[in-house]
């Protein structure tokens, strides 16, 4: 699984990476976190609000910063 | 089932808040007299009545307002947003554009994909800048001190500039036809797009509470400083100490007070206390309403992020409108009221 953090830097990004991290940590599997911060492929994914998170390539969140059981939750799916 | 639990639970603390808010005034009395013992008319006691009623009734303002826009924020998001405004006619599109501005979640470091998004999808420079001006200017929280601590009145002036300043400079820019000031990878870039998921009321509900949570948990303290320094300076500093400063026959303290505001990078929380406290100690409304403006709405932070994608030449144009826009405001409340 392919995990990418979209941001260009702010704080919350930082913090959703770090929530990913431990929600994958938590789950036991095995997933590759990408932090993101180039503007254009930021804007290829079509996300306008930051941060958002990528999953295996879909965006599945944008302009939020979840919270480590949101991760979980997302991530089981 | 999910439907009917949040609704009730929604249901519940509307009560609880109404109740609670109705007996605020007897509430922080009892606090102040009954329980810190505190004796009636003393200058301790009037200050302390002051901050325990000021700032519970802003802060159950606040998680009434952020609630509700946090729900009115999940109908609005970006790309409804950009759906709406692209191909519109420029005046229309800038009245548009500043609305949506307001109830559109917005965060500074955003502003660049948002720019990029828009543009490319066909929304014209000017209506998105519109946006761009009347975002983070416009501030719920702003809204919501500014009504708790002075009034509806002050409220509505805030809200009305606000909208005509990101009216009529977003059209102003758009005339000046400065597409050629944008930095041309811009319109190269490719955007993707995003599906949309189907939001439920339920989500929807749990989505305010979850601002609620962000937002307030992150401002409260902002606001119980603000409160607290309010209420020293309304006891402490003599009156009409600024008159003569920020007073309306200060001409030129309404564009000191924009250049001033510039660099000044507060939230809201923290800039309305302080604004209370000029307004008391004898500034002017049209001179306070233009720095606080200049300190929400014009900052540094933005400016250099939004140099990624716009020419120094818009930029310095973009400065000057609203800025300009931001003083005229000041100079024409100082002239009326």
């Amino acid at each position: 699984m392919k995990i990418e953090i979209l941001g260009t830097g702010c704080p919350k990004c930082k913090q959703l990476a770090a929530n990913a991290e431990s929600a994958v940590g938590d789950l036991a599997i095995a997933a590759e976190i990408v932090k993101i911060t180039e503007i254009d492929k930021i804007i290829g994914y079509g996300v306008m609000i930051t941060p958002a998170l990528v999953v295996d390539g879909v965006v599945v969140s944008a302009g939020k910063l979840l919270n480590k059981d949101e991760i979980k939750k997302i991530l089981a799916r | 089932m999910i439907l009917k639990k949040s609704l009730g639970i929604v249901f519940l603390s509307l009560i609880l808040w109404f109740a609670l808010y109705g007996f605020l005034p007897a509430l922080s009395q009892w606090i102040t007299y009954d329980i810190f013992r505190l004796s009636a008319g003393t200058r301790l006691a009037s200050a302390a009545e002051f901050f325990v009623y000021d700032s519970a009734k802003v802060l159950m303002l606040l998680v009434l307002i952020v609630f509700g826009v946090g729900i009115l924020r999940t109908f609005f998001t970006p790309q409804h947003t950009r759906r709406i405004l692209a191909g519109k006619k420029e005046f229309v599109g800038n009245i548009l554009a500043s609305l949506l501005g307001v109830v559109t979640p917005f965060c500074t470091c955003s502003a660049v994909p948002l720019f990029i998004g828009f543009v490319t999808a066909g929304v014209p420079l000017g209506v998105t800048l519109s946006f761009l001006i009347s975002a983070p200017m416009i501030n719920e929280i702003a809204l919501v001190l500014l009504f708790g601590l002075f009034g509806w009145k002050i409220a509505f002036l805030y809200l009305g500039t606000g909208l005509a300043i990101a009216f009529a400079a977003g059209w102003l820019i758009g005339r000046l036809h400065m597409e050629k000031y944008v930095e041309e990878w811009v319109y190269k870039s490719m955007t993707g797009s995003v599906e949309e998921e189907k939001l439920t009321w339920p989500d929807r509900i749990s989505a305010g509470w979850l601002s609620v949570r962000d937002i307030v948990g992150k401002v409260w303290i902002f606001v119980l400083m603000g409160i607290a320094v309010g209420a020293f300076i309304h006891g402490f500093v003599p009156e009409n100490f600024l008159a003569s400063v920020m007073g309306k026959k200060a001409w030129w303290s309404v564009p000191v007070s924009v250049l001033i505001g510039i660099p000044l990078y507060s939230n809201a929380a923290g800039i309305i206390p302080v604004v209370q406290a000029l307004l008391e100690k004898g500034a002017a409304l049209g001179t306070v309403l233009a720095f606080m403006m200049s300190v929400i709405g014009l900052s540094l932070p933005e400016t250099i992020i939004l140099r990624k994608v716009l020419k120094p030449r818009l930029i310095a144009v973009f400065l000057g409108v609203v800025g300009s826009g931001i003083m005229l405001i000041g100079f024409l409340f100082n002239w009326i009221l």
